[in-house]
């Protein structure tokens, strides 16, 4: 298994290094999500309310004298004016920022209690890596936090729709007649709404207001049941294709089951397209997600999530005077091209020409 | 070709009714009878609750119920928006008036500027200019519209060049004809600009990918070695035989031009459909949620029927096949 990883990796990075590089990327973020309370510096909920809409605090390496120091420091930040959330820097406090300091107690791993964190800074100071919201929490750390969310969403919503797009698809198309016709049917009527429009009123079919756990089951509900139809038009017609070989004649012949053989040979013969189309289908569910949050209808607060950190540059004025809010677009639009280089190296690898 | 009109309409029906069906469901399922919660409101009348009950024939089962409804909204008599006091018909189409003009706009500006940019690509492939416009193509499609949208609303909003929000200026009505034109573009400039961004990365790809497959065949490499001017091979030759995905892509863009905007429409309060839909989302206005899908349901469809007419009166061989069965080789 790990050879067999290794020699893909290999050939992967051989024939299509953007691609390879955006792998290890994704694998970097999805170890982010799992440690996520452990590597970032707070935990997502902690409100520094004496410090809303910081601006990143800059790490340095020279001070204020011209004097260089090996060990980088933050300077201390001062609200000046609590109206318009203008602050300065106090150069006269230095903190600097060391490894596996001491601070708010968190589960690493849902079990091991622990106060340490991968880094910070000690006493008075604050390392707000990309600045805080409007009630002073740190978007940095809210953002791994939010990986959570985002990455998972992707992979189970891929995952589930994939697993019905692949039954349903292979079922049409290896049985045909009335099955057959009865499914596109429904394929097609799914198909015919607009995407956004069919998300919105399927959300409203529940409450605006529900636990977090609860809205993140339905929006991958949600996504999914308008995901799998398009591909299992896809698989429905490899499944044509696929039936008429030598080896699916003589697996019925000798008596295998229709089970049996949609298992054995339908699907795994599907698969290296199901790879590809799977990998670059993950960045619609993660926008699906952050659309559905942005807008208020996804992921509640306190728990952060891509999405929901966005809406706050819902406000102009707070867009305008505090920009970093917008840090979670770009991981966001970091993420999908990762997911695109890799879907496009693995149509490199795998050597199937897919028909979008 | 009128054979093939009837054949295509025809298929519409099941659709049109299994969509439809599938709206009405979806309402029916919402939490909690919205005439109960009506009638909590003391400003709706009870006659009017009661004359949207006979309307929707809700005493009966749901299938009558269904059909009941299904023949309203044959005639676009799409119920009443508690929100905005106004029969929900004339609140789509004040809506729908915003939200096509800024996607027609859109529709319009990505072609003129994608068509020629994907053409110069592909005639340059692999030189500096094309690996710009791949470049920059390759930006456009991996960044989230959403995110394009807080990006320009950051600039309208810093450099205060764009308003953001409102469709017409104050003074609209003593403007001239031109003045009229240009504030309505000053006014959809931030979620225009983010709309062609979009949709220009995608069609300029296909406009590249399909200009090199027709450059690499034969009878170009005739139209050249015969002494023609390959200005004249690239746009009289290659750009016509390549039209045919085009065709299908200008349909997709009609099928979208109700729904591709939603989400900017929400962001950079462009008051639109999407718009209207999300805000009713958000207060359960039922009638409007409902209805605008079933608007926006029929808009694809007939969107993809378009697409299909318009490459059938392209291509012989797709109307041959599609009405006589035959199988083109």
């Amino acid at each position: 298994m790990l050879n067999n990883l290794n020699s893909f990796l290999q050939a992967l990075y051989r024939r299509n290094s953007p691609a390879f590089f955006s792998f290890v990327f994704l694998l970097l973020l999805y170890f982010t999500a799992l440690f996520a309370d452990f590597i970032s510096p707070y935990p997502y909920d902690v409100q520094f309310r004496h410090y809303p809409y910081c601006p990143p605090t800059s790490i340095n390496f020279i001070d204020e004298k011209g004097h260089f120091h090996l060990r980088p420091f933050v300077y201390g930040y001062k609200l000046v004016d609590p109206v318009e959330k203008s602050y300065t820097v106090d150069y006269s406090k230095k903190y600097p920022i060391y490894f596996f300091v001491k601070g708010e107690p968190h589960y690493l791993l849902g079990f091991i209690k622990t106060t340490y964190h991968l880094f910070g800074v000690k006493g008075e100071g604050h390392l707000f890596l990309l600045g805080t919201d409007r009630l002073g929490r740190d978007i940095f750390s809210r953002l791994l936090y939010g990986t959570r969310i985002s990455l998972t969403v992707g992979l189970v919503g891929v995952f589930i729709s994939f697993s019905i797009a692949l039954i349903v698809g292979s079922l049409a198309g290896y049985f045909g007649g009335i099955v057959d016709t009865l499914i596109m049917r429904l394929v097609e009527v799914l198909m015919a709404f607009p995407a956004f429009y069919l998300m919105l009123a399927l959300r409203a079919m529940f409450p605006v207001n529900m636990p977090s756990v609860l809205v993140f089951i339905i929006i991958v509900a949600i996504l999914s049941l308008i995901g799998w139809a398009s591909l299992s038009r896809v698989i429905r017609s490899m499944a044509l294709s696929i039936r008429e070989n030598d080896y699916v004649k003589a697996a019925k012949v000798l008596g295998g089951s229709s089970l049996y053989i949609i298992l054995k040979h339908i699907i795994p013969n599907t698969f290296s397209y199901v790879i590809i189309a799977a990998t670059l289908a993950v960045p619609g569910y993660i926008l699906g997600e952050a659309a559905l949050s942005l807008i208020g209808l996804g992921v509640q607060e306190p728990f952060p999530s891509w999405g929901n950190m966005l809406s706050e540059a819902e406000n102009v004025n707070v867009l305008t005077s505090h920009p970093w809010v917008l840090a979670p677009g770009i991981a966001i639009s970091a993420v999908i091209v990762a997911f695109n280089l890799l879907g496009d190296g693995l149509r490199d690898y795998f050597d199937v020409k897919l028909e979008r | 070709m009128l054979k093939y009109v009837l054949k295509r309409l025809l298929q519409m029906v099941p659709l049109v009714i299994g969509m439809t069906f599938i709206s009405f469901l979806i309402i029916k399922l919402a939490p909690g009878d919205y005439f109960s919660q009506l009638e909590l409101n003391p400003s709706i009348s009870r006659e009017t609750i009661e004359e949207l009950k006979k309307l929707y024939g809700l005493d009966q089962n749901l299938l009558v119920q269904y059909f009941k409804w299904l023949v309203n909204a044959l005639q676009f008599k799409l119920g009443y928006s508690f929100a905005y006091h106004k029969p929900v018909i004339s609140l789509i189409k004040e809506r729908l008036v915003n939200t096509l003009e800024l996607t027609l706009t859109s529709f319009i500006f990505s072609w003129l500027i994608a068509v020629p940019l994907g053409i110069v690509a592909g005639v340059y492939r692999g030189k500096l200019l094309d690996r710009l416009i791949t470049f920059f193509s390759l930006f456009g499609i991996s960044v989230p519209n959403f995110f394009l949208a807080f990006i320009f609303m950051y600039f309208a909003a810093k450099t205060g060049l764009f308003p953001i929000g409102g469709v017409v200026s104050q003074n609209y009505q003593s403007l001239s004809l031109a003045g009229k034109v240009l504030d309505r573009l000053w006014h959809m400039a931030v979620p225009l600009s983010v709309l062609v961004i979009g949709s220009i990365a995608g069609l300029l790809r296909l406009v590249r990918s399909v200009i090199i497959d027709e450059l690499q065949k034969d009878y170009v490499k005739v139209a050249v070695a015969k002494g023609l001017p390959y200005k004249t091979v690239v746009l009289k030759h290659a750009f016509r035989n390549a039209l045919n995905p085009f065709l299908t892509l200008i349909g997709f863009d009609i099928a979208g031009l109700l729904s591709g905007a939603a989400l900017v429409e929400i962001i950079t309060a462009w008051p639109g459909m999407g718009r209207l839909m999300f805000e009713a989302v958000m207060s359960q206005d039922i009638f409007v949620v409902m209805a605008s899908l079933y608007i926006g349901g029929i808009m694809l469809v007939l969107g993809n029927l378009i697409a299909d007419l318009l490459i059938a009166i392209n291509d012989p061989r797709v109307r041959e096949r599609e009405v006589e069965g035959k199988i083109a080789k």
